[in-house]
C-alpha cells in the first residue's frame, strides 16, 4: 500500500508540473515573423518511397531546399477523405499557415467549407473541379506520358495484347487509356488494349493480381493508372514490361520499367507560394471548367519521363520524338479523325478535343477492348 | 502455460488504481519511445493529451470525433453484455447512412428539419436490418454470428461503393464517385452559440449522445430488459432456468446494436459530409469495439471512453502538424495505451498463475 501512496504521489506531481508546461507550438503564430510564410500540406496517406503521396512529398522538399528558413512546411499525412479532412484543414488554417495544399480529390468539399470561413487563407486543392475565391485547383496532364507509354509499347509488343490497369472508371482514368491509344495505333495498328479496373488507387494484392491475369491472357506490356509498384513486380518476375506510375519506380522492377511519368509537383507549389508571397497569388485564368486552374504536362515540367531503358535504341528514339512532339505542340494527342471503338466518330479530322471534352469521355477509342462500366 | 483464474472479489482500491497505474506505465514508454526518437517527449505528450483541451473549438472536435464512436459503442455494450459478438458495426453504420441517404435523396426539395426524424429512423432500420442477417442465422441456424457480422462489413462496403458509382451518382459529378448533395431537410446542422458563432464543427447530432447515454444507463440497469441481458451474459444457465428466452434477446441485442450504429451512420453523414461518397465511415464501427470496453460494458464509461479515444486520435493530428512527428509513432503510443489499459482492466479481475505446460 505504502509503495502505491508514493507512486500517486509521483503521478500527481507530474501531472501537475505537466499542467503547468507551456504549449510553445501556439506563441509563435502571435510573434510570427512577416518575412516567414507557413505553408501546410494535407496528405492522404504516409509518403512512403513511391507513388501519389510521395510524389507530393518530393515536391513539398522541392519548396524546402527553394524557401529555406522564408518558409516554414507543416504536414499532415493520413488523413481519411471526410470530416478528419475537414478538421485537419480548419487546424491548419487557425495555426496560421497561409497556403495549404489539399492533395486528393475527396478533399475538395472539405478544403471549400473551411475556405469560407477563412478567406484571408489561399488553398490549393489538387485535381478538383470546385473553386472559388480562395480556393484555386492544379492538376496534371498525365494522360500526356500514357501517350508516350502507348507508343514504346506498340513498338515493343510481341504478342500485340497490352495489359491496362485502371483505378476507376472516371474521367480522368480514361482519357489515360484514350491517350495511350492514339500512342499505340500511331506505331501499331494490331495492338489492342484490355483494361481490368482495380477499383482502388492503392492495393498492392489486387494490383499483382490483376497483372497476373493480363500476363495469363497474353499481355507483355503492361500499364497502370493504380499507385503501387506491384505490377511491375509482377511484371518482372514474369518476363514483361512495364510502365511505372506517379515516381519512379525501377528500383522495383529494374529489368521490367521501360519508363515512368513522374509527377512533379514542386514547381507548382513553388510557383503558387512565391506568388502569395509577392502578393500576386490568384486562382489564375484557367479555362472554367475543371481542368483545374493550373493544369500542367510536359510542357511546363509539371510531368517529368524518367529515363527510357529496357528498350532498344531506335524505340528509345521514337518514344523521344513523341516526347518532344508533345512539348513543342507538333502533336496534339486527341486531335481527329477520332473514332470510338464502337466505329462512332467522336470528332472529324481537322479539329481536335478541347480540354472540356477530355473531362466528359466515358468512352474509349479505337485500340480498346471492351467498353466503360456505368 | 499462463492460466488466468478470476479472483474472488476485485478490490475497490484497485479499481481506481488500475487505470491511473495504465496510464503511469503508457506516460513512461511514451516518454522513452519520443526521446529514443528525438522528439522533445513533454511537448509530444502535451500536444497529444492536453493540446485537444486547449482551445473551445478543439474541444468541439473531440466531441464530434467521439460522437459516432459513442453511439455505436453504446449498442455494442448490449451486445457484449449477452455474449453475442456483434464486430459488423462498421457494415450496419454504413447501411444505415445508405437507406437514410437513399431516402433523402429521394426528397431533393425538402426543407423540414422534421425530415431528420424520418431519416434517422431509417438509417436504425438500415443498420438494423443488416445485424439481423447475423441475428437470424445465428438463431435458426447456429452460425458464428461473429464471422457472418465481419464478412458482412465488406459486402456493405463494396455495396454503397457500387450505389455511389451507379444508381445515385450525381450526374453533375464528371464521373466521380459521389450522390448529389443532400437536401436542406437531410442535414444536421452545426450548432451556433451566442456571440460565439460555431465550435469547429460541434452539430446537433451531439444531443443524441446526451439523450443516449442516460437512457441506455436506465435500461441497462433498471429494467428487466438489460436484467435479462445482464443475466444471460453473465450466468447462460441460470439465464436458461429462468426462463429467459436466449433467442429473443439475441436477435433484440443484435437489431439495437445494429440500429445504433446506422443511426451513427446517419448523424455522420447529414451533419459532416452531406453526400453520400464511396466512404463514409473511417473505421468507426471497429474502434466502436475498443470503445465499448474501454469503457467496461457501461454507457458512462463509453462515454469517457469514446472522449479518450477522440482526444489521442486529435492528439495524434496535432502533434504531426506543429512537431512533424509520423502517424505511425503516435499509432504505436496509441497502441500502448489500449494495451495497457486493457491489461489493467484484466489483471483487476483476474489472477494470472503460471504453471508447468501440461498436454
Amino acid at each position: 500500500m505504502r509503495n502505491i501512496v508514493i507512486l500517486l504521489g509521483v503521478l500527481v506531481i507530474g501531472a501537475v508540473g505537466f499542467l503547468f508546461y507551456q504549449d510553445k507550438s501556439e506563441i509563435p503564430v502571435a510573434e510570427k515573423e512577416t518575412s516567414v510564410t507557413k505553408v501546410g500540406f494535407v496528405y492522404l496517406t504516409t509518403p512512403g518511397d513511391h507513388g501519389w503521396t510521395y510524389a507530393h512529398e518530393l515536391g513539398k522538399q522541392m519548396v524546402e531546399k527553394r524557401f529555406g528558413k522564408d518558409v516554414k512546411v507543416s504536414v499532415v499525412e493520413n488523413v481519411p477523405e471526410g470530416p478528419d479532412a475537414t478538421r485537419v484543414i480548419r487546424e491548419l488554417a487557425k495555426g496560421g499557415n497561409e497556403i495549404i495544399f489539399t492533395t486528393s480529390f475527396g478533399y475538395m468539399d472539405p478544403t471549400l467549407k473551411v475556405a469560407k470561413e477563412f478567406p484571408d487563407v489561399k488553398f490549393e486543392h489538387i485535381t478538383g473541379y470546385k473553386r472559388s475565391k480562395n480556393v484555386a485547383t492544379g492538376n496534371i496532364r498525365f494522360y500526356e506520358g500514357r501517350y508516350i507509354q502507348g507508343v514504346v509499347a506498340g513498338l515493343m509488343t510481341k504478342t500485340n495484347k497490352i495489359g491496362y490497369i485502371g483505378a476507376y472508371p472516371i474521367a480522368e482514368v480514361i482519357m489515360g487509356i484514350n491517350a495511350f491509344a492514339q500512342g499505340l495505333r500511331s506505331v501499331n495498328q494490331d495492338a489492342t488494349i484490355s483494361v481490368i479496373w482495380a477499383n482502388t488507387w492503392y492495393d498492392p494484392v489486387k494490383e499483382a493480381d490483376s497483372a497476373k491475369v493480363h500476363i495469363a491472357e497474353g499481355a507483355d506490356i503492361l500499364a497502370q493508372h493504380t499507385d503501387s509498384p506491384a505490377m511491375l513486380q509482377i511484371a518482372e518476375k514474369e518476363g514483361a514490361l512495364g510502365f511505372g506510375q506517379s515516381t519512379d519506380m525501377s528500383a522495383f522492377a529494374p529489368k521490367a520499367q521501360l519508363f515512368a511519368s513522374i509527377n512533379n509537383w514542386g514547381p507548382y507549389y513553388i510557383k503558387k507560394i512565391e506568388e502569395l508571397r509577392n502578393g500576386k497569388w490568384n486562382t489564375g485564368d484557367g479555362p472554367d471548367h475543371w481542368a483545374g486552374n493550373v493544369w500542367g504536362g510536359l510542357k511546363s515540367d509539371m510531368l517529368i519521363i524518367s529515363k527510357f531503358q529496357n528498350m532498344p535504341d531506335e524505340v528509345a528514339q521514337k518514344a523521344q520524338e513523341a516526347l518532344d512532339g508533345i512539348k513543342t505542340g507538333k502533336i496534339n494527342i486527341f486531335a481527329g479523325p477520332l473514332i470510338d471503338n464502337t466505329g462512332k466518330e467522336i470528332i472529324p479530322a481537322g479539329k481536335a478535343l478541347d480540354d472540356g471534352a477530355l473531362w466528359g469521355m466515358n468512352y474509349y477509342l479505337q485500340g480498346v477492348d471492351g467498353k466503360v462500366p456505368g | 502455460m499462463i492460466t488466468f483464474i478470476p479472483r474472488d472479489k476485485v478490490s475497490k482500491n484497485w479499481i481506481i488504481i488500475a487505470p491511473i497505474l495504465s496510464i503511469f506505465f503508457t506516460i513512461f514508454f511514451g516518454l522513452l519511445i519520443f526521446t529514443f526518437l528525438g522528439y522533445n517527449p513533454l511537448e509530444t505528450l502535451y500536444q497529444i493529451f492536453v493540446s485537444p483541451f486547449s482551445r473551445i473549438d478543439r474541444i468541439s472536435d473531440i466531441l464530434v470525433k467521439a460522437c459516432p464512436l459513442i453511439i455505436i459503442g453504446t449498442g455494442l455494450m448490449l451486445c457484449f453484455k449477452s455474449n453475442v459478438w456483434n464486430i459488423g458495426a462498421e457494415g450496419q453504420f454504413i447501411m444505415g447512412a445508405l437507406l437514410a441517404g437513399f431516402i433523402a435523396l429521394s426528397f431533393p426539395n425538402i426543407e423540414t428539419k422534421f425530415f431528420l426524424l424520418i431519416t434517422i429512423f431509417a438509417g436504425f432500420v438500415g443498420g438494423a436490418l443488416w445485424a439481423f442477417i447475423p441475428a437470424i442465422l445465428k438463431t435458426k441456424l447456429n452460425v458464428n454470428e461473429i464471422l457472418v457480422s465481419l464478412m458482412l462489413v465488406y459486402v456493405a462496403m463494396l455495396f454503397i461503393d457500387f450505389i455511389v458509382r451507379g444508381p445515385l451518382r450525381d450526374p453533375m459529378s464528371f464521373g466521380f464517385p459521389l450522390s448529389k448533395p443532400y437536401p436542406e431537410g437531410a442535414l444536421i446542422n452545426k450548432i451556433p452559440f451566442p456571440g460565439i458563432g460555431f465550435l469547429g464543427q460541434l452539430h446537433y447530432g451531439i444531443l443524441l449522445v446526451v439523450l443516449l447515454i442516460p437512457v441506455s444507463w436506465i435500461f441497462v440497469n433498471k429494467t428487466l430488459g438489460g436484467f435479462k441481458i445482464n443475466v444471460l451474459g453473465s450466468a447462460p444457465q441460470a439465464a436458461k432456468f429462468a426462463g429467459f428466452k436466449q433467442h429473443s434477446i439475441t436477435i433484440t441485442v443484435l437489431l439495437l446494436s445494429g440500429g445504433l450504429a446506422g443511426v451513427a451512420g446517419v448523424i455522420e453523414v447529414s451533419a459532416n459530409i452531406g453526400q453520400l461518397q464511396p466512404e463514409v465511415s473511417f473505421g468507426y464501427g471497429f474502434t466502436a469495439i475498443i470503445v465499448a470496453f474501454l469503457g467496461r460494458l457501461s454507457p458512462i464509461g463509453i462515454l469517457f471512453a469514446g472522449i479518450i479515444i477522440a482526444t489521442v486520435k486529435l492528439g495524434a493530428d496535432n502533434a504531426q502538424m506543429t512537431m512533424g512527428i509520423p502517424k505511425v509513432v503516435t499509432g504505436l503510443f496509441e497502441g500502448i495505451l489500449l494495451f495497457f489499459l486493457l491489461t489493467g482492466e484484466t489483471l483487476q479481475k483476474y489472477k494470472i498463475k503460471w504453471s508447468e505446460g501440461k498436454k
